[in-house]
Parts: structure tokens; sequence; C-alpha cells
């Protein structure tokens, strides 16, 4: 079954945060990058923009299709992955690693406590 | 609620990722559809394709009033002969694309979209109410007694002779099926399998063979080319790697590069459209518009930088101006660019023109190419 890191908060459309101090790196799940597989473009948001949690605000492709990724949490963005967009496959090798989206600095750390633990996450996608 | 084919259970048991497509419940994809794509491509793949529909058209007058409805003339066609053609409206637009197959003297067997199987059958029973010579015709919607697989690549033509043994009965008669030259079909008794008609023909631009037969014993064939195929290279493709393979090679797909209101002209298959073999549905239109007259013509197109892959309904820009939209596109797992096919006025419509697609809003570049997008070196 997926794989699901323990030190990760999860939205219920996939994407995860990994928060240190005020910044969190913001990525999709090992389940949701083997449910798009064959991940072809990654669209990234602009630095500096503003974005409240569940605000589409990147973009995520495979062969047949384009997703919407959802920030889990408000906040700017402060720094994008270059190299996901350089070579989106990353996404597909490394989704709790190098393939991360970006990284965002929280205006409201309180959003996290209405993430999905782990745990929870995992019960979601039934494995 | 969605119909299932024979094959669904084995789809089910390769894990296989089901979609809605035309009403049936089918597998998108088993694992990837680049691997199933290049799989194709490089050796071999197996598609069920049991949600196409089979109409069948016999009796003396069957040959004429096949040429009164398709474009292309079916008097080519010997037994065990088959052939590309489309059906049109008085308008020019296309009612379905099919394959028209001669199965002995009179005998007819069509192969249409799943989409349009209740359209078709309405519009060929209710053109044949109105056919003169009615009493010598006989249409069958034969749909729900068939089930077929399609069987692609390089390669299938190294293990298909264990699939379908022996010699043809039927149709053409050929020694082995190998023996078959491409839209040639014929009529093949398997042991276990019953009759089972097979054709050198495809969807993907490689070379390959479409098996039809009735559920069980297409079950069966499922099986023996996946045990016989798999040594070669061969996988289990989804709907997803179909849909990447025939928009590399630009061939039409009904609902997107053809619908009611566009001509076979203007889709660019002109070519099976005969316009010397005698009055038919839409001649006068079709013929307007191989003169010179189409309002629109289809193209494909290449990505020239790094961006998204273009998706049906982005708008195409040409000089400042929105000039067209995309029909297909998606990313080329051959080639690792966006790829497409989209209409532009015919005057746009050469290669090396340059376009830019339009995708969330922004342009990206790209450029007319001629067709196929895809060709084997």
């Amino acid at each position: 079954m997926s794989n699901v890191p323990s030190d990760l908060k999860f939205a219920k459309s996939h994407e995860w945060v990994r928060v240190s101090g005020d910044t969190g790196v913001v990525g999709i799940s090992d389940h949701a990058q083997h449910e798009l597989t064959d991940v072809v473009f990654v669209e990234l948001p602009e630095v500096g923009r503003q974005v409240k949690a569940g605000e589409a605000c990147a973009v995520v492709e495979s062969v047949k299709t384009a997703s919407d990724i959802y920030s889990p949490v408000s906040g700017e963005v402060v720094e994008v992955n270059k190299a996901a967009a350089d070579d989106p496959a990353l996404v597909n090798r490394e989704p709790f690693g190098g393939g991360w989206f970006f990284k965002i600095k929280l205006s409201d750390p309180g959003e996290l406590g209405a993430l999905l633990t782990p745990e929870s996450y995992k019960a979601q996608i039934g494995g | 609620m969605l119909k299932r084919t024979a094959l669904f259970a084995a789809h089910q048991k390769l894990g296989g990722k089901l979609i809605e497509f035309g009403g049936w419940e089918m597998p998108v994809q088993y694992t990837s559809i680049t691997d199933e794509h290049l799989a194709v491509r490089n050796a071999a793949g197996i598609f069920d394709i049991s949600h196409m529909g089979e109409v069948t058209v016999s009796g003396a007058a069957s040959a004429e009033f096949l040429n009164q409805v398709l474009t292309n003339d079916i008097r080519k066609l010997t037994p065990g002969l088959g052939q590309y053609t489309l059906m049109c409206n008085e308008r020019g637009g296309v009612v379905d694309d099919l394959y028209a197959y001669c199965l002995s003297g009179g005998v007819y067997f069509l192969i249409i979209n799943a989409s349009r199987i209740e359209p078709d059958v309405a519009w060929l029973q209710a053109r044949a109410a109105e056919f003169p010579k009615r009493g010598e015709l006989r249409l069958t919607d034969a749909s729900h007694n068939y089930a077929a697989v399609a069987v692609q690549g390089p390669r299938v033509k190294e293990f298909i002779g264990e699939v379908i043994p022996g010699p043809s009965s039927s149709a053409l008669r050929v020694a082995t099926v190998t023996d078959l030259k491409k839209n040639e079909i014929g009529g093949f008794a398997v042991p276990g399998c019953g009759s089972l008609l097979v054709s050198r023909t495809g969807y993907t631009g490689e070379d390959g063979f479409e098996i039809v037969g009735a559920d069980e014993a297409m079950q069966k064939v499922w099986d023996t080319v996946l045990a016989k195929g798999q040594p070669f290279g061969l996988k289990p493709c989804g709907l997803g790697a179909r849909d990447t393979l025939r928009t590399e090679v630009c061939y039409p797909l009904y609902g997107h590069e053809l619908n009611e209101d566009t001509s076979p002209i203007e889709a660019g298959v002109g070519f099976f459209v005969a316009l010397d073999k005698g009055d038919f549905i839409g001649r006068n239109v079709l013929a307007e518009h191989k003169s010179g007259g189409v309002r629109k013509k289809s193209v494909a197109f290449k990505m020239t930088g790094k961006s998204a892959p273009p998706r049906p309904g982005y708008p195409i820009w040409a000089a400042g101006a929105k000039v067209g939209e995309v029909v297909s596109g998606t990313q080329s797992p051959s080639i690792g660019i966006g790829i497409g096919m989209g209409y532009v006025p015919p005057g746009m419509a050469k290669p090396e023109t340059p376009i830019e697609i339009e995708i969330r809003g922004k342009r990206a570049p790209a450029v007319i190419v001629s067709k196929p997008i895809y060709r084997r070196n």
C-alpha cells in the first residue's frame, strides 16, 4: 500500500505539509502520484503569492489530465521547487522528498489542527 | 448504469483503473499510459474494444444501400476485404466513421464507435426504410453478440499464430493468420472459441490485428494473448494509451475531430470520400468542400517550448487573434512533447505555420506540422 510518513499533515485532497518553525513544505502524497501516474508537467505558484488554505495554486499534469493542487495552509509562497518543474517525474519518484512543490510561510499555524493526521489520511485512502 | 464488456472481470483482475467512456465502464490504464503506449510502439499491447458496435448488412441490395449511406466506394470490397469509411448526413457532417468489411457476396460487417451505436442504427434504419429495394436488404445491430480485442505492435506477428492457429475457413482464405495483409479479414474456427473474425487493422499506427467473437470466446482469446504475448513484451493497454497512440498518428476520434457539423474533408479524411462512385448522402456538400470550399481545416501541431500539454477545448491563436480550438491534445509518450490536433481557418492550415495554444490564460508557442505527428524511423 501507499507509503505515509508520520511527520506530515494531510489535506483530504491529497496534499501534505511538513512544518518546521513558521514554514511548511507542500507536496502531494504517494497515493496521489500513484493515481495520477506519469506526471509530465508541474506548474508552480509565483514566489510572494499569498494563498489561502484550500486555494488552487499549482497544477500537476499527467498524460491524461490536469489536476489542481490546493494549498493545505494559508500564507506566503516563499520558495518553489524548480527541480520538479524541470523534471516532473520527480513527483512520481520522490513524492515526499525531492518532488515537493512549494514552501509556504504560515500565516495561521492554527489551521494545522484541521488537517488529517497520517493515521486518518491512511484510513481515507483505505490503506 | 454503465455497461460492462465481457472482459470486465479480466480488467479488475489486472488492477485496471476504470473510467466511463461512451456509456461503458472501461479501463483507462493498468499501470501507466506511457508504459502501455511504449509497449505498443516497441513490442505489443492488447486492448479491449468490446464496447464498439457491430452491424451486419446483407441481401442482394446491400452493396447498393451501403454505397448510398457511406462515403467510400463499397464496390472495391471483395470477400475478405475491409475499408475505412464514413457515414454522413445531408449537410456532409459526419454521423460516424467506421470500418466496413465484406465477409462474402452480399454480406457486410460494419464496426462502429461505441458512443454512436444508437444514432448510427437509428440513422441506418431510417435510410433503409426509404430505400427503394428495402425488400432485398437485412440490417441487424449485432453489437450485443460480440466482444472484441485489438492486438497491436511490431512484435504481434511473432505470436498471433499461436492464438489464432490454422487456416481461415471463411471471408479471406489464408493458410495462416499472418498471411492476412492490411485491411484483410478472415474467419477462423479456433478450438474452444468457435468462429472468430480476425482483421489486420488497428487504431495505433502499428501493425496488428483486431479479433471479434462471442463473449466467452473472447475471454479465452484475452487470456491466450496475454500468455503468448508476454514473452514478447506484450502489455494489457487501456483507453489512455489508445488515445495517445491514435493522436500521434493523427487518426480522428468521433466527438473530437469528427461530429455532425464537420465534414470528412474538413477533418482531413477526404481520401475516403469517393465522389466518383455516383450519388450518396452528403455528396453535393462534400463535392463543394473537395473543390476548396471548406469552412475550417484540421491540423496537427507540436508545442515548441516547454509547456503544459495541450488539451481539448484550449483556444488556438495566430498572429494575435483567436483562430480556432484544440480538439485532441496530450503529452506524446513517443516524442516527449505536447502534441495535438485542432481546427483553424483553411488559409492557416499549412505546416510550419507558427501558432499559440492558450493554456490556463497564458499562450504557449506551437507549430503546425504535417500528419502524422509521429512516424517510425
